[in-house]
């Protein structure tokens, strides 16, 4: 083998893929994953773990793969990490624990996310489950919100004893791992339904159907339920829309109710009892992760597909696997382009969206170079359906019904990023609801910090 | 799971359920709405609260047959289960934030057309038990779909109803109800009216005639009904608004009710070839070229 290079990892064909919501990755297997892990070098000052939002032990578990010793190192992971499976698919490891790989300075990085990938899944096949407290706290903890920070932060606060219960808005939990990500790149009843019945064998219970800020408040939780301590993993739901004229025109949706719909509601299922618009030729606005899930959720019910991004390749936001399998798959970009206006019929269909080519100027902000209009590059994309992949901002439900709970002018809850802590005592956050839109690691992580803050509140009492 | 406690068929293809659901009776105000599933596969269906009762836990439910989903709804029996019943969702009715002793100045007049009146119920008789008496106008397209009137009847200052076909009470549109009472010498301080989206266009056309502020309930297509999916926008004052959290309750002088009443026609082929499905079995899914 060619130690500079990742051992390759197995995928479904491209073509095949486009047309079905089977998972595009299929993982390694025990010998491609056992020869992965003698390329890892075992640093004593491992970089990779200073990459990791929740600090794996990293190393360490690819030493337990090296020797073959798949439940032990399922052990090293379960102690930072409640969705060890889920992680290993969705997070931008090339810009965290494999881009701060040594390895990686020559050659290709160890391929730190298929390994935790293989290890989770191994687990699962095998029936191993984490370990759950030995001993009772005799305080209970509501985490509001069943997504990764929620999930992350119940976990690890049931490991130390706390009586939680998790309160979700939706019928079913798992937050943007149901509704957000789709089947081909997580599969939901193989890994998410499993990672959360892990979390509910630690003892966490989860009520479904309640809408904090509406079936009841963080105020008469407290006061009226006892629990000691709340966490606000409530993410980042609400969707944005451009604002330009014709967006309320019928084929046009947000990203988040087109994969609502496929997702957790399985529309892209013939059968399913929700309906889903399947357009013939699909403009997707936006370049992020969720632009790139939409894009191929719109190809696979068979429609021609086009990103419409205002920057160039380089700014793309998504995950380098995403844009990559995208490509594979044939959906084709049209960047530095953005809409102006949503053509539609006399009965309110969309029939074509205008555009304006853009071309980049000087860095903005954010550091990346600002799109600026190129004057007269207007045209006309023939397109019967837009949807919007713009970004999402926290839903104000919580903090608009919660006296005492501070949020910034984006709308965020303020939290300390060590520990959780916000302004209402015995209250933390984290996650999307504090941050934005972000990552689902990085939600594990504020969640992680969050379930330690708790801690040393209520035992400091 | 959530029981259905009471089955009532209140006219034909309309229905009335009591469904424990404790968070939502101890919480909910006029003018909210659920969101229910009936099984593990169901779609979700938002639907307005009717009446609500915080000691046992019950909320009343209301809802007609109108496609696949309503008509299995209706097959649930007193003893089964709703696999999911969340809420209350959007926000209560205005006047339930406003302080009592000006609200009791105001003379106000409530329009329900059809199912609508399930919606306005709530509502007048929350007024009712704060001291306020409300004029209630209840159409229906024949005697026999007339529901709830003895209930309205109970709680409402004057109640005038009217069928069109003139099968019972006054003849005619709720409209026409309004222009008489105003004709009659009757003043009305707000109105507020419920029911088709086209019967609450024709509503505000008229009211905003007598510069009668009018607020009218919208129940746009939506998913999850808490602010996330933005299916439900709907301009009002030429704002993008989300019904589900903004609302359901607007200035219906605001509302762009033809965008709105566009909007509700997205899925109607999906929605018809699942009717079909449901009535007649595999033999239809469309693509036959005959249906």
């Amino acid at each position: 083998m060619d130690v500079l290079k990742k051992v390759p990892v197995r995928e479904q064909d491209a073509k095949e893929r486009a047309t079905n919501f089977a998972e595009v990755c299929l993982g390694y297997n025990k010998e491609e994953a056992m020869e992965e892990a003698t390329r890892c070098i075992n640093c004593k000052n491992a970089q990779c773990i200073k990459g990791c939002p929740v600090a794996i032990n990293i190393p360490g578990f690819i030493e337990q793969v090296k020797n073959g010793d798949i439940e032990k190192a399922y052990q090293v992971i379960s102690e930072s990490s409640a969705l060890p499976a889920v992680c290993g698919r969705v997070c931008p490891q090339e810009s965290q624990c494999e881009g701060k790989c040594i390895r990686g300075i020559k050659g290709e990085p160890i391929s730190i996310g298929k390994l935790e990938r293989f290890v989770a899944d191994w687990a699962r096949e095998n029936g191993i489950k984490p370990e759950g407290a030995k001993e009772k706290k005799g305080k209970k903890v509501a985490v509001i919100g069943s997504g990764p920070a929620g999930l992350t932060c119940a976990g690890d606060l049931a490991k130390m004893g706390y009586d939680v219960t998790i309160f979700e808005a939706l019928h079913e939990a798992g937050g943007v791992l149901v509704y957000g990500i789709p089947e081909f790149r997580l599969p939901k009843e193989e890994v998410v339904a499993k990672e959360i019945e892990n979390v509910k064998a630690l003892g966490v219970k989860i009520e479904t159907n309640v809408v904090i800020g509406k079936s009841t408040t963080i105020d008469e939780l407290m006061d009226e339920e006892g629990f000691d301590a709340v966490f606000i993993g409530s993410g980042a739901g609400l969707p944005k829309f451009m604002g330009i004229p014709g967006e309320n025109a019928n084929g046009v949706f947000s990203a988040n109710e087109y994969l609502t719909r496929s997702n957790l509601m399985k529309a892209f299922d013939e059968k399913s009892n929700t309906p889903i618009m399947r357009g013939k030729k699909v403009a997707v606005v936006g370049g992020g992760n969720v632009a790139m899930d939409a894009a191929r959720t719109a190809l696979r019910l068979g429609a021609e597909v086009h990103i419409v991004y205002r920057r160039s390749e380089e700014e793309l936001p998504a995950r380098v696997e995403e844009v990559h399998h995208a490509k594979e798959e044939g959906i084709i970009f049209d960047l530095l382009t953005n809409p102006t206006e949503i053509l539609s019929d006399e009965k309110g269909w969309v029939t074509g969206m205008t555009c304006i080519r853009m071309e980049l100027g000087e860095p903005d902000d954010s550091g990346r170079r600002r799109p600026v209009e190129i004057p007269d590059s207007a045209f006309t994309m023939d397109v019967d359906t837009v949807i919007m992949a713009l970004g999402t901002s926290p839903n104000p439900l919580i903090s608009s019904t919660t006296d005492g709970l501070e949020t910034n002018k984006w709308k965020c809850i303020v939290a300390d990023e060590a520990n959780g802590k916000t302004t209402k005592e015995g209250v933390y956050a984290g996650g999307d609801a504090v941050t934005g839109a972000a990552t689902v690691i990085l939600a594990m992580g504020a969640g992680k910090a969050a379930a330690k803050g708790i801690d040393e509140y209520l035992s400091g009492r | 799971m959530y029981k259905i406690l009471k089955k009532q068929e209140l006219a034909a293809n309309i229905y009335l359920m009591d469904v424990e659901a404790k968070r939502v009776a101890k919480s909910c105000q006029p003018g909210q709405f659920v969101i229910v599933r009936m099984d593990a596969d169901g779609e979700r269906i938002p639907l307005t609260i009717c009446d609500y009762n915080r000691e046992t836990g019950a909320v009343t439910i209301v809802f007609q047959t109108v496609g696949a989903a309503t008509k299995m709804m209706a097959d649930l029996k007193e003893g089964d289960y709703f696999h999911d019943f969340v809420g209350p969702l959007g926000c209560a009715s205005e006047f339930v934030k406003e302080d009592l002793e000006s609200l009791k100045q105001k003379k106000m007049l409530f329009v329900a057309g059809g199912v609508g009146a399930a919606p306005v119920y709530p509502q007048v008789k929350w007024l009712h038990e704060h001291g306020i008496q409300a004029d209630v106008i209840v159409g229906s397209k024949t005697k026999d779909l007339l529901i709830l009137e003895k209930e309205m009847e109970a709680v409402a200052g004057n109640l005038y109803v009217t069928t069109d076909d003139g099968s019972y009470g006054r003849s005619g549109m709720v409209t026409q109800v309004i222009k008489d009472l105003i004709a009659e010498g009757k003043k009305y301080d707000v109105c507020v009216a419920i029911g088709p989206m086209i019967m609450m266009k024709f509503v505000c056309l008229l009211t905003k005639e007598y510069e009668l502020p009018t607020i009218v309930s919208l129940n746009p297509i939506m998913v999850d009904g808490t602010g996330m999916c933005g299916a439900c926008r709907v301009t009002v004052g030429g704002k993008v608004k989300f019904a589900c959290v903004d609302g359901p309750e607007f200035d219906g002088h605001a509302v762009n009710f033809d965008e709105a009443m566009r909007r509700q026609s997205l899925y109607k082929t999906q929605e018809g070839k699942a009717i079909l499905a449901l009535e007649e079995g595999d033999t239809h899914h469309g693509g036959c070229g005959n249906c």
